[in-house]
């Protein structure tokens, strides 16, 4: 059976898209441009990874840019004002995140309530805690921050891979594991397919939505974390709709939104899709950054449209295949 | 269906609760004065400032009715806003109004083509001019703030007519059309139906395709028209943050009306109410001295709280709760 895997496809975008920036500025194929790449984009790339699961399982979680701005408030206040050792603030932010995401999977999942307005007032909620905590924009300072930004894999060519980038990397690497290796992985599939029938089967939904949401706002958390690294500072104001970016993000990845099809490497490549079209414009210095949105809708139009025909042609062919003439 | 259904009450009675709290926190919350022909005072200031999210929850209300969602209402505020403020100086107000008007067209005739004709989800589908629409925006500004004068455009924010500010004046007689046309005819029970069960309605004959093309479009005239009123407020387009996050305001009116996420029944009273009522809350903070950073706080609580009112398990177990009683009762 012939058929195109969206993954595949995103890819050849990437790999197209890559090729025409590369053959109008000599020095984009450099392994410094794609360092950078990876390092501005990993903050989006943990997220997208969590956002993965969820859109997979049949949800959606519009909570994560707020919980991103926490994070980076949060640790910036513990270390900063409390003098709390960076590790030990990276550990109770992780905790507070995971039973912020299990209560949102709690309240979807035993009040049968769409994730869609649950995860907004999650959002709100998130949002106006850090809006509370501060209203400023706190540095860090510790020395830990300035050891991590310093590090850096050397790459032949020039180019570094930040300890950001690393993070980045293995968390696209466990996700992946953990959704096509492991138990958890198949049910969140299973959910995403048909609910009632993953029911039947013997998958736990009530434990499986908590774990879902809990895993997405424990990856916010960390993006959170690479985000602070990543501008050594604090801000309630911080990744700003970026669910939105997140979420374009998973689409592009070839994940259908509707549940049930999609993989994180699709998600990885969508992430690195968006940060070409920003690195494109940044070289090219004439375009202004509002071009990225508009390149991102297109980009998302053109996904959903390819995702629409072919679940078309799918249902069309199970049609043909069953003898169930069209009417 | 009279204009306020019988199961409005517990919104009506929630804005009168916070407006008397407000009364409470500010005692001059219900002194009105007349200045320069034009009311002035916080009960005043709470309708003139709410008017976008009415206006935005009266066009939601319809979309969310087909079950349905409208995620680009802030992205047409910012494109409608931009291109009212850039031809306002100069060209005459008429033109400035329709062309914003007729951009709000365009953008409701994409969303309802991309989910009527080709069947995309509604977030999915409105998510892609929420992300676009307001790089599109910029582009119309160039990235600039864009400032005007015409002392005509501007009164659609700050005007008044007979004392009452234009934008009140605006949202009553949008709610008075837009209550005419859907519950003067048989439109809003089609509507109802259609959000009830799509299939259903189809095959009995109702022009579902039309129908969800027409509300999305009815949706995106109200947002340009808000964002008429929110350019003409500031005398200026901001592409950047006009209409900044009030998708989810209006969204949240719409479920503080009653209307469920999951489309049916709806009321256009109830939602405008709904938008009152958020903007009575944002009011009343801002009066009792609290930062305002408490807004969205206090405003993931009340939807917590209505979510978990309206939640279906939860309406089932009240249920199953009184029909114990009743049956204890029988048995007595």
């Amino acid at each position: 059976m012939m058929r195109v895997s969206p993954v595949l496809v995103t890819a050849l975008v990437f790999v197209a898209g890559f090729a025409i920036c590369a053959s109008q500025f000599p020095n984009f194929a450099s392994t410094r441009v794609v360092a950078n790449l990876l390092t501005d984009n990993a903050f989006l790339g943990v997220v997208a990874t969590g956002m993965t699961f969820v859109i997979i399982s049949g949800g959606i979680d519009l909570s994560v840019g707020s919980v991103i701005g926490f994070a980076t408030v949060f640790v910036a206040l513990t270390t900063e004002r409390m003098g709390l050792p960076p590790l030990a603030a990276f550990a109770i932010l992780l905790l507070l995140c995971a039973g912020f995401g299990a209560a949102m999977g709690a309240v979807i999942h035993f009040f049968d309530m769409p994730p869609f307005i649950v995860t907004l007032a999650g959002m709100f909620l998130v949002r106006g805690t850090s809006f509370l905590m501060s209203t400023e924009s706190t540095p860090i300072t510790a020395p830990f921050y300035v050891a991590v930004s310093d590090w850096g894999l050397a790459l032949p060519g020039g180019g570094r891979l930040t300890a950001i980038a690393l993070i980045m990397l293995c968390v696209v690497a466990l996700g992946s594991i953990l959704l096509h290796f492991t138990r958890f992985g198949t049910s969140v599939y299973a959910l995403g397919g048909n609910r009632t029938a993953a029911a039947l089967m013997g998958v736990p939904i009530g434990s499986m939505t908590v774990r879902i949401y809990m895993l997405s706002s424990v990856l916010a958390g960390i993006a959170g974390i690479v985000f602070s690294f990543y501008t050594a500072a604090g801000y309630s104001l911080s990744a700003v709709g970026v669910e939105l970016d997140t979420i374009a993000a998973v689409v592009i990845g070839g994940t259908l939104l509707t549940g049930g099809q999609g993989s994180t490497v699709g998600t990885f490549i969508g992430v690195l899709i968006q940060g070409l079209i920003q690195t494109y414009i940044n070289f090219d210095g004439t375009l202004s950054s509002w071009w990225t949105k508009i390149a991102t809708g297109i980009l998302l139009f053109l996904f959903i449209g390819l995702q629409q025909g072919m679940l078309k042609l799918a249902t069309r062919s199970r049609a043909r295949q069953a003898g169930v003439a069209k009417p | 269906m009279s204009l306020v259904p019988r199961r409005g009450l517990p919104q009506i009675l929630a804005l009168i609760a916070i407006l008397a709290i407000d009364r409470l926190v500010s005692t001059q919350f219900f002194d009105l004065r007349l200045q320069d022909g034009r009311l002035f005072g916080s009960l005043v200031d709470v309708f003139n400032r709410g008017a976008p999210v009415a206006l935005l929850a009266l066009g939601m209300v319809l979309v969310i009715a087909t079950r349905g969602i409208d995620l680009s209402v802030g992205a047409v505020i910012a494109i409608s806003g931009a291109i009212a403020a850039s031809l306002a100086d100069t060209h005459a107000w008429p033109v400035a109004v329709a062309a914003a008007l007729g951009a709000g067209l365009l953008c409701g005739l994409w969303n309802g083509f991309l989910v009527a004709v080709l069947g995309i989800q509604p977030i999915v589908a409105t998510l892609i001019l929420m992300v676009a629409g307001r790089g599109v925006a910029q582009l119309i500004t160039e990235g600039r703030i864009v400032t005007f004068t015409s002392p005509d455009l501007i009164w659609f924010g700050t005007g008044s007519v007979f004392g009452v500010p234009a934008p009140v004046v605006i949202v009553a007689g949008m709610l008075l059309v837009t209550g005419l046309v859907v519950r003067g005819s048989s439109l809003g029970l089609l509507i109802e139906a259609t959000g009830g069960n799509p299939r259903a309605s189809e095959l009995s004959g109702v022009g579902i395709k039309m129908m969800i093309v027409a509300v999305y479009v009815w949706c995106s005239l109200c947002a340009a028209l808000a964002g008429i009123i929110a350019a003409a407020d500031i005398m200026g387009a901001d592409a950047n943050n006009a209409g900044l996050w009030l998708e989810l305001d209006a969204i949240l009116a719409v479920v503080i009306g009653g209307t469920s996420l999951f489309g049916g029944r709806f009321s256009l009273v109830l939602a405008v109410c709904g938008a009152l009522i958020i903007q009575a809350m944002n009011t009343g903070i801002l009066l009792s001295g609290y930062p305002p950073e408490f807004n969205l706080v206090v405003k993931a609580a009340v939807v917590l709280v209505v979510l978990l009112l309206q939640s279906p398990r939860l309406s089932g177990l009240t249920g199953a709760l009184r029909k114990a009683t009743t049956l204890r009762k029988a048995r007595a």
